[in-house]
């Protein structure tokens, strides 16, 4: 047989076998949407109904009649913006700074002559594995004695220190797969490392960049144990552990806990939405293409 | 030519020879060592220190003790429990977990409509923050008004509400399915990537000779997988082994200490007891349990890598 014989038949078997399990795979990636957005949807429809409608015999799938309630609640009775403005600012400045030290650190393993790149590599992921609640402790006692405790600082940097091993493993990367020779070039021209850095390895790698940030961004504002136990004041929280202690004395407020999750949570579903594609080929190095 | 291999070797292939740049390179590499030094390592060995010791937040007490802080520890029936609770959630959250998100990624490397839409609600529930999972599963879990048991009333699944995680029985596997909820797309994605450098070919070849969709699987993708499944896991095993979040929104380690696990346990000792030296001796053992996965899996790695050549 030869080989376009070969090449046709096999294309033919393949779309049958596709043809056959279509429908079977149609509803497994129904059930598969359903998994992942249907208890942000549920939270999202609590947020949205009256207290009473809540606790009644029979959950309300759809929020009739819409109440605003818990929106109004969380932000004049329970100062939400407060715990966001602080989010914003400690996890803002902690991505800046990451993508900044990380990036430089990236570039110089991936370009540069550093012995001992592979140990360098490795120590750092070896890092990212430590389990946090081993360091806490430490942290606490270092923060308190510098004076640190509830301040912005403290968590930025203990943010900054956290991101870092991801962000230089992705930027890594990256880098590796802009080709040598562009900056060999430049180096014959008689370019300074930070030149081609500047000018040639970041504008080339800016959209990994961006997606690096985004990720490294979603992990500070999602952090919950350091922020817990480096901050007590509500002009410090941040908003997990604002949610993390939405509890009334008496009952546990749901609707306001929805509301929140839903604002929460908003924003990051937008972004990770938008950016999906890079993100996924971030988080997969580039293996899933479409 | 090959665009990853001329970087530990500066001669670039006019053959001209450029001057290195050693010190450079170390001082770009600084702030980032500085930063994981300061707040990762540093406090890593400070930690083993303050576990020889029994330094009390509320007491003046601050003097070496010794091993006696793990005589203790391992004398604590706690530490046991969670100890115990920490291994059964590890593994059983980890195998759904892979198994599951197997089984979606299989689903994902087929290419159909709305492939696109189907991969970015995935990334939902890993976007999503821990806390607000704990709370958002704490609602649908209720066992007043939650909607899970609603639907399982209304499916004739249960007869009676079951009070999810308010009973010592089913509130360790409630915080598992909020884990496997919350992490089994982000394995999915990860073994999507693996099964994606399989070529379609070889799936292709086994079945004109024959082999039906199980046998490919099984015969051909499960084979080549094999070392993307076996890292997706050790990665998410030893994530898995420091759940705190989940658990101390949800539960709080309770009721009757049913759900503690260590992170949540050390994380009492320290601050609420304000025992730092237990607390740092826990925090220590749990560390090198760590380390002793983290290692295989780092050997493991490494390698890989130098057989790629990197």
């Amino acid at each position: 047989m030869s080989a376009a014989l070969v090449e046709r038949e096999s294309r033919r078997t393949a779309r049958r076998a596709i043809n056959l399990t279509r429908p079977l795979i149609y509803l497994c990636s129904l059930l598969i949407v359903i998994w992942s957005v249907g208890p942000f949807l549920w939270q999202l429809s609590t947020s949205l109904q009256l207290d009473r409608d809540l606790i009644g015999d029979q959950p309300k799938l759809l929020p009739i009649p819409l109440c605003f309630d818990h929106f109004v609640n969380i932000f004049v009775a329970k100062n939400f913006h407060r715990y966001i403005l602080n989010s914003v600012v400690v996890a803002g400045a902690s991505t800046l700074l990451c993508l900044i030290i990380g990036a430089v650190a990236a570039y110089a393993l991936a370009r540069l002559d550093v012995r001992g790149r592979l140990g360098i590599l490795g120590f750092v992921l070896a890092v990212s594995m430590f389990p946090q609640i081993a360091v806490v402790a430490p942290l606490y006692v270092l923060a308190s004695n510098l004076g640190w405790l509830d301040t912005y600082r403290v968590l930025i940097v203990v943010y900054l220190a956290l991101g870092l091993p991801f962000v230089i493993w992705v930027l890594f990367g990256h880098f590796r797969t802009i080709p040598a020779t562009l900056d060999e070039a430049a180096r014959l021209d008689g370019a300074r490392p930070l030149t081609i850095f500047f000018r040639i390895i970041i504008p080339i790698a800016l959209p990994g960049i961006v997606t690096t940030g985004l990720l490294s961004f979603i992990a500070s504002w999602n952090e919950f144990m350091f922020a817990l136990a480096f901050t007590s004041d509500i002009n410090r929280q941040t908003v997990p552990v604002g949610i993390a202690n939405f509890t009334d004395l008496h009952y546990v407020p749901w609707g306001d806990i929805a509301a929140a999750s839903v604002v929460v949570t908003f924003p990051l579903v937008a972004l990770v939405l938008i950016f999906q594609r890079n993100i996924i080929s971030g988080i997969t190095g580039g293996a899933v293409k479409e | 030519m090959p665009v990853a291999r001329t970087i530990t070797h500066v001669e670039v292939e006019s053959g001209i020879r450029l001057p290195r740049w050693r010190p450079g390179a170390w001082l770009l590499l600084a702030p980032a060592l500085g930063a994981i030094g300061a707040v990762s390592v540093y406090p890593v060995l400070l930690g083993l220190w303050l576990s020889f010791r029994n330094t009390t937040l509320s007491s003046p007490d601050d003097a070496f003790v010794g091993v006696s802080n793990y005589q203790q520890l391992f004398a604590d029936g706690q530490f046991w429990n969670a100890w115990g609770h920490t291994v059964e959630f590890t593994g059983v959250s980890t195998f759904f977990e892979t198994v599951i998100g197997l089984a979606m990624a299989l689903v994902l490397t087929e290419r159909f409509l709305g492939r696109g839409i189907v991969r970015a609600a995935m990334l939902v529930p890993w976007a999503i923050p821990t806390v607000v999972t704990s709370k958002m599963f704490g609602w649908l879990f209720d066992g007043q008004h939650g909607l899970v048991n609603y639907l399982g009333h209304f499916f004739g699944l249960i007869h009676t509400n079951i009070n999810w995680y308010g009973s010592p029985e089913f509130a360790l596997p409630t915080i598992i399915m909020a884990d496997v909820w919350k992490t089994t797309p982000f394995m999915a994605l990860l073994l999507l990537a693996g099964l994606q450098t399989i070529p379609r070919s070889l799936t292709e070849a086994a079945s004109i000779d024959g082999a039906n969709p199980w046998q490919q699987f099984w015969m051909v993708r499960f084979p080549l997988l094999a070392p993307s499944l076996l890292i997706a896991a050790m990665f998410r095993a030893l994530d898995a082994f420091r759940i705190f979040d989940l658990v101390y929104v949800l539960t709080g380690g309770g009721p009757a200490d049913s759900t503690e696990v260590l992170s949540t346990l050390t994380y009492k000792n320290l601050f609420s007891a304000l025992q730092f030296g237990y607390g740092s001796a826990l925090s220590t053992l749990m560390f090198l349990t760590e380390i002793v996965i983290a290692a295989g899996f780092g050997v493991f790695l490494l390698k890989r890598f130098r057989e790629v050549k990197l």
